[in-house]
């Protein structure tokens, strides 16, 4: 059984190569490197260190970003959670947020702040923030109704109510909202890259397409796709591992 | 007709009946609907009583308003003979959905009403192990809520109810949501339980037999605005013994009469 | 909220944002954000422009094809995956991997393969809404009662009926909300992939304006953007809600 789905695992990962690879050969474009010459890119880059020293600098941006919207944003999400003024003074505008293609403030960040390591930070934030301000919120607001009246009956004060129930409680979806900020402060982190200044893996794209080292930007590309969904398969595992039966239990199952 | 004499026994026999709780004049209104209209009922120490009737006829409604979860409309609630302003700790709650905490094990979430209070962690403990083993789940101690059948958790809930050792235990519900065999064994066990720990239970069912076998004083709601039609008091088969309650012809009787009366209002 | 027993609309508070940002614009605190009122003035000046009508059309061309392939492929995708277990178990360890991957680091490949120009903005857009909408549309049809599938069976249903008279109606909800989720990850990828291309629609437009510091312009297109945004959101939220009932009878 679990013999025949890593089978599978291991025939689609073959196919899509093989496909990328014959691709390659003919070649569809003078732009499309073959897998094999993007793999060994790949591995050129890891051993002379280009690529580590390129990690260091794009995951500056995303972990302070990501650091800041965690925090900021699950203090924002579980006040709007338990206040009904904060409620309606602050969720429309992360709805709002969630809904709008928050990259076109770019320009205005950059005009604003510069090119530097500050407008990323922001652009990681706007892009992270959102999600984990509304999941917090919402989990928060959702925290079942009869454990709230348990802690209450049996005399908690509002404080053991907060810590010892609700956040609790809410913990796997304020987790997931984390992950999901990470997931969009990658796309943050990238973007920035991309559109304010090349550093980082960003440098290595604008460059080895400018001379058109093709196989080098494929290989750069190939490998941030990778670190991001490894990591975020990682914190998935994680979440599951750590709230196992946490939504169970109830009368209802 | 009620002469001078009559009622001057009815009064010096008053303090007699002890009452642990007593509704007085109870209302409660979400926005124009009546819930509950000036309600009053009293709660003998020491007995079970029954909140029976059909659905929606506000009998949770007054138990949560007991409970002090619930702010009534007007009239207060006594409890050993004084005024209520919320929850205290001569009540204890027992929830229809038992209210576990999912991420605690049995034994945080039994000791889960001493902590709150602020009792040693080794202290509330060896409390919280008595009742675990009191209820039956000796063994169970470091098992999750998910790991349990639905009767175990509520056997859980019951345990941390009985464990901050509250006078009165209000019970909405509670074998509602497990299956009909292990709700036979609880009945039985409450009616145990009733017998030795000094305590007053009251008690929410829509189910007119398990009012009938578990209560000493079965008190019948009836719905829009809620109000108390009548009262029954079980006597004879009390103490027949758990096996023959339900053969007795007492029961039988009084299980025929409370349908009499309720049938008319189930849609 | 309510204040004197009156309830407050939900999105009211904005107005409250908007008399800050007022505020703070015309204090001329920063250059950066001009007065509000401003801002809408300007609104109603850069809709008229021929600039902008067209940045307009070119970016809802981009959204509409790139939303449009997006469903017609996605679809049938997650219906198919859902019915076999062999295509599912190939299929589902990339469509969990794009759905999850910064699809933004993809735009220079398109841009190398495909040319600076509106194709590579309607495959961006493409990408980012296809992976929810098949998972959704997956989802939608392994949930499917049994019982139902047999039904159609015992009454005869042809392989063709059962697909459009059961299998798509009954995972609809779970379909919509598929796309639901995929437009508003489409609005995204267009936007993005305009930032990065940026000689085509609102991309261009963002150049234009921010090189000659046009700050009121350039706030002004922003809530057209924002608003048009979430009014698509909201609109596919309604489609969702409408057939929220069977959803939840199952």
């Amino acid at each position: 059984m679990s013999n025949r789905s890593t089978y599978l695992k291991l025939l689609s990962a073959v196919i899509v190569f093989g496909a990328w690879e014959i691709a390659g050969r003919i070649p569809v474009s003078y732009a499309f490197p073959t897998f094999l010459e993007s793999m060994s890119a790949l591995a050129r880059m890891t051993f002379d260190g280009t690529l580590f020293a390129a990690y260091g600098e794009t995951l500056k941006p995303l972990v302070i970003g990501v650091a800041i919207s965690a925090i900021l944003g699950i203090v924002l999400g579980l006040w709007i959670g338990l206040s009904s003024v904060f409620d309606w003074m602050f969720s429309p505008i992360f709805i709002v947020m969630q809904a709008a293609p928050l990259a076109a403030l770019i320009p205005i960040l950059v005009m604003a702040y510069g090119i530097g390591l500050t407008s990323k930070v922001f652009v990681v934030c706007i892009m992270a923030m959102p999600v984990i301000v509304l999941n917090t919120s919402s989990a928060v607001r959702n925290t079942p109704e009869s454990i709230k009246e348990m802690g209450r009956s049996f005399l908690a004060s509002d404080r053991a109510v907060i810590l010892k129930i609700i956040l609790p409680s809410a913990s796997p979806i304020i987790f997931s909202g984390l992950r999901l900020g990470v997931s969009a402060g990658f796309i943050g982190a990238i973007l920035s890259e991309l559109k304010i200044t090349p550093t980082g893996v960003g440098d290595i794209i604008t460059f080895s397409r400018s001379i058109a080292d093709y196989p080098s930007m494929y290989a750069a590309i190939f490998s941030i796709i990778l670190l991001a969904v490894v990591f975020l398969n990682l914190l998935e595992k994680l979440e599951n591992t750590l709230f196992e039966g946490n939504n169970r239990g109830y009368a209802s199952d | 007709m009620v002469t001078p004499q009559t009622r001057q026994a009815f009064e010096t026999a008053q303090p007699l009946t002890d009452n642990a709780v007593a509704v007085r004049g109870v209302s409660k209104n979400y926005g124009d609907v009546e819930a509950l209209k000036n309600l009053t009922l009293e709660f003998p120490r020491g007995q079970l009583t029954s909140l029976l009737g059909p659905s929606g006829c506000g009998k949770t409604t007054l138990l949560k308003i007991i409970a002090g979860l619930l702010e009534p409309t007007a009239g207060e609630i006594e409890v050993n003979g004084k005024a209520i302003t919320g929850p205290g700790p001569d009540r204890a709650f027992v929830f229809q959905d038992f209210a576990l905490l999912p991420w605690a094990s049995v034994m945080r979430n039994v000791a889960f009403g001493l902590e709150l209070r602020g009792v040693a962690k080794s202290e509330r403990e060896s409390v919280a192990g008595k009742y675990i083993a009191d209820v039956g789940l000796a063994g169970f101690e470091n098992s999750f809520p998910h790991e349990l059948s639905g009767g175990m958790r509520q056997r859980v809930g019951l345990a941390r109810a009985l464990s901050v050792d509250a006078q009165v235990l209000l019970m909405d519900e509670p074998f509602s949501a497990v299956d009909e065999q292990t709700r036979r064994k609880f009945q039985e066990d409450l009616l145990n339980l009733v017998q030795n720990e000094n305590k007053t239970f009251i008690f929410v069912t829509h189910s007119i037999e398990e009012a009938v076998y578990v209560s000493d004083q079965i008190a019948i709601l009836l719905p829009r605005p809620s109000r108390v039609s009548e009262i029954i008091r079980p006597s004879g088969f009390r103490d027949k013994g758990v096996d023959n309650i339900r053969r007795d012809p007492e029961y039988l009787d009084i299980v025929d009469e409370i349908w009499a009366s309720l049938r008319n209002y189930v849609e | 909220m309510k204040v004197f027993g009156y309830r407050l609309p939900g999105m009211s508070s904005l107005l409250v944002w908007g008399l800050l940002w007022e505020i703070i614009g015309q204090s001329g605190m920063t250059f950066f954000i001009p007065p509000l009122s401003e801002v809408i003035a300007t609104l109603f000046e850069v809709i008229g422009t021929p600039a902008f009508q067209k940045a307009l059309y070119e970016t809802a061309y981009a959204f509409g094809a790139g939303v449009f392939f997006a469903i017609v492929i996605g679809v049938p995708t997650g219906i198919f995956m859902g019915k076999s277990r062999l295509l599912d178990e190939l299929l589902l360890p990339w469509v969990n991997m794009f759905l999850s991957a910064p699809l933004t680091a993809l735009v220079p490949v398109l841009m190398v393969l495909f040319g600076f120009g509106m194709k590579s903005i309607i495959i961006t857009t493409t990408l980012f809404a296809i992976w929810i909408i098949i998972l959704n549309a997956r989802a939608g049809v392994m949930q499917i009662n049994r019982s139902l599938i047999d039904m159609a069976r015992s009454f005869g249903a042809s392989p063709w009926d059962a697909f459009f008279k059961i299998y798509v109606w009954a995972a609809l909800p779970e379909i919509l909300g598929g796309v639901r989720i995929g437009v508003i990850r489409a609005v995204k990828g267009v936007i993005i992939g305009q930032l990065l291309i940026s000689i085509v629609g609102f991309g261009a437009l963002f150049e234009l304006y921010s090189s000659n510091f046009l700050m009121a312009h350039f706030w002004a297109v922003l809530i057209v953007l924002f608003a048009l945004a979430f009014t698509i959101s909201e609109f596919f939220a309604y489609l969702e809600r409408r057939v929220a009932y069977y959803a939840a009878k199952r």
